[in-house]
């Protein structure tokens, strides 16, 4: 058993026998309500993560469990009821023959009954802001334009468990921004667990806690304040830090000391303007 | 190759309900041996543009002219294929396009098809393989065994191998890591020169086109919306949000620095350092403000 939304107990995974570790010995929880960043170099992981929590793979060592209940090849249809998925890439994950076919689908899967389904296709349209395209053949999408119709398919589930694997990869940078302003809506509204992957830093700066993996192992776990202090540490495995950290380190070498580390534009030209204000 | 759109229209199933306008009235001028950042929302035509480049559809009314191969509605040039040959084209995602048992299989696939002879298919193996940073020792290993950073590079070698004159690179970093990202558009950087290339980059990223093009195209709803060098372009603000884009972050800041401390720091590609320094200096006082 487990009290937490989701619950990774000592769990290594390799994909045969002959290979490395992909996971060695990971460990992590998510609250209800809760929004997580898994960042990591390619290979490092994450990916992998993602599908052993909804059961498309399952580990050789240790225990996963969601809502309390243990990933296993006989509950997995009722873990698929808790966690909703979107891959990095939408080719693979279209099935209808339009948008609003392809958002319906795995409501039809799930017995929504139809007025609901209606209801549920234009609210998930709306917030990723794809109405206009209700009729559309899917192949007529364009790479962003099929990430959003994936993200409101999954939403139109109400999935308890949303985990975004790269799946913002192919928006433009304010696209990305509004459709995960509206997610972050979306959990707090509703108490879902929030578990996006990726490498876009002003992603991993919205979420409550980041969890940084490398080579399969979790390498540190904090809010993304703390993370990205480790900024020199970051780089070695990898990874990089936001704009606004690199820059308040070269404020720092020329003689301009701030408390503390910031998160978004707004808050370092507040503290420069203190300091300035202080001269 | 020069390459130009003159009045482009182009119209998905013309005269159905489906019917949808992606190109409108287009018209642009890309000269051999630029590199050239292209660059608008989701859905602004830019991978319609890129498929009339490569002569993959035709458009509805204008004229493309790739070098000397023109395409209109009515006609194309005798030979597609060559003008396929010359315009290389690395789709989003390409390592998804990888199936050979071999790297060195998966990279001779495009020239084969395009009738190279077998001794010069093997010496543009070795070649591009070398050329996209990996070296020989792969060509026997299977492409699947490869990390993701690795296999898009093999994806591009097979591109490569085809000996194009234009590359067009279709949201090339989409997925890697940071590291791998500015890898692999320094290696593009790196080819451009190398191979005296016509590159042509589809990116969200205005880091990226201010980095590295010499000419930015930003479009939106299928028509040119403006164009110019990247410092050029970037510095209308107000005119990219009109089309839902943002300038790159660095000259955000230094926009709503200017604000705040009304006085500006022009932006002229100086390191993070210099911007910095320039900063500490009216921090501290060292200028008057209003």
């Amino acid at each position: 058993m487990s009290a937490y939304r989701v619950e990774f107990r000592n769990v290594s995974f390799k994909y045969d026998n002959e290979q490395p570790w992909v996971l060695k010995d990971c460990s992590f929880t998510v609250d209800p309500d809760e929004s997580i960043a898994i960042i990591g170099h390619n290979g490092s992981g994450k990916s992998t993560i993602a599908k052993l929590m909804n059961g498309l793979l399952f580990p050789q060592e240790g225990e996963i469990f969601i809502e309390g209940m243990e990933v296993t090849p006989e509950t997995v249809w009722d873990i698929r009821k808790e966690v909703g998925m979107v891959f990095q890439n939408p080719d693979n994950q279209f099935v209808g023959t339009t948008v609003q076919d392809d958002v319906a689908f795995g409501m039809e899967n799930r017995g929504v009954p139809r007025k609901e389904m209606r209801k549920r296709i234009d609210e998930t349209l709306h917030i990723v802001g794809m109405t206009e395209y209700v009729l559309t053949e899917p192949h007529r999408l364009s790479g962003g334009q099929k990430q959003r119709v994936a993200i409101a398919s999954v939403l139109a589930i109400q999935p308890n468990v949303l985990i975004l694997d790269e799946a913002t990869a192919m928006l433009d940078p304010r696209g990305r921004k509004e459709i995960m302003n509206t997610l972050h809506r979306v959990q707090t509204e509703r108490s879902v667990s929030l578990i996006t992957i990726t490498h876009d830093l002003h992603e991993v700066i919205q979420a409550e806690r980041v969890i940084v993996l490398n080579k399969g192992e979790i390498w540190d776990e904090g809010t993304p304040r703390e993370i990205f202090a480790k900024k020199k540490a970051l780089r070695e495995i990898g990874l990089d830090v936001p704009f606004i950290t690199t820059l308040k380190d070269e404020l720092e070498k020329s003689g301009i000391h701030l408390e503390q580390e910031p998160l978004n534009h707004e808050q370092l030209l507040e503290d420069l303007w203190i300091y300035h204000s202080n001269m | 190759m020069d390459i130009s759109l003159e009045h482009v229209t182009y119209i998905y199933q013309e005269n159905s309900p489906f019917s949808h306008k992606a190109l409108d009235n287009m018209s642009m001028h890309i000269p051999s041996g630029s590199f050239v950042a292209i660059i608008g929302h989701t859905g602004s035509g830019k991978s319609t543009l890129i498929q009339h480049i490569n002569g993959l559809v035709r458009p509805t009314k204008g004229k493309v002219s790739i070098g000397d191969y023109q395409l209109t509605h009515d006609t194309k040039p005798d030979n597609m294929k060559e003008l396929r040959s010359k315009v290389g084209v690395v789709f989003q995602y390409p390592e998804h396009q990888l199936f050979e048992e071999t790297i060195a299989k998966d990279i001779a696939f495009g020239p084969e098809n395009f009738g190279v002879t077998q001794e010069e298919i093997d010496r543009r193996v070795e070649k591009t393989i070398q050329d996209v940073g990996l070296d020989q020792s792969y060509l026997e290993k299977s492409p699947f065994d490869l990390s993701g950073g690795q296999m898009r590079r093999v994806a591009i070698a097979g591109v490569l191998a085809v000996d194009p004159e234009v590359l067009v690179l279709d949201e090339p970093t989409a997925g890697l890591d940071p590291r791998g990202q500015s890898e692999i558009m320094d290696m593009f950087a790196k080819l451009h020169v190398e191979k005296e290339l016509t590159t042509i980059l589809v990116t969200h990223s205005m880091e990226d086109a201010l980095a590295y093009a010499d000419h930015v195209f930003i479009l939106n709803k299928g028509s040119l919306f403006m164009e110019g060098p990247p410092l050029e372009v970037f510095a209308e603000k107000e005119a990219l949000q009109q089309v839902d884009l943002d300038v790159p972050e660095v000259m955000q800041f230094l926009n709503a620095f200017e604000q705040k401390f009304n006085q500006k720091i022009p932006y002229t590609k100086q390191s993070m350092k210099e911007i910095a320094q320039a900063m500490a200096q009216i921090v501290k006082g060292g200028q008057s403000h209003g």
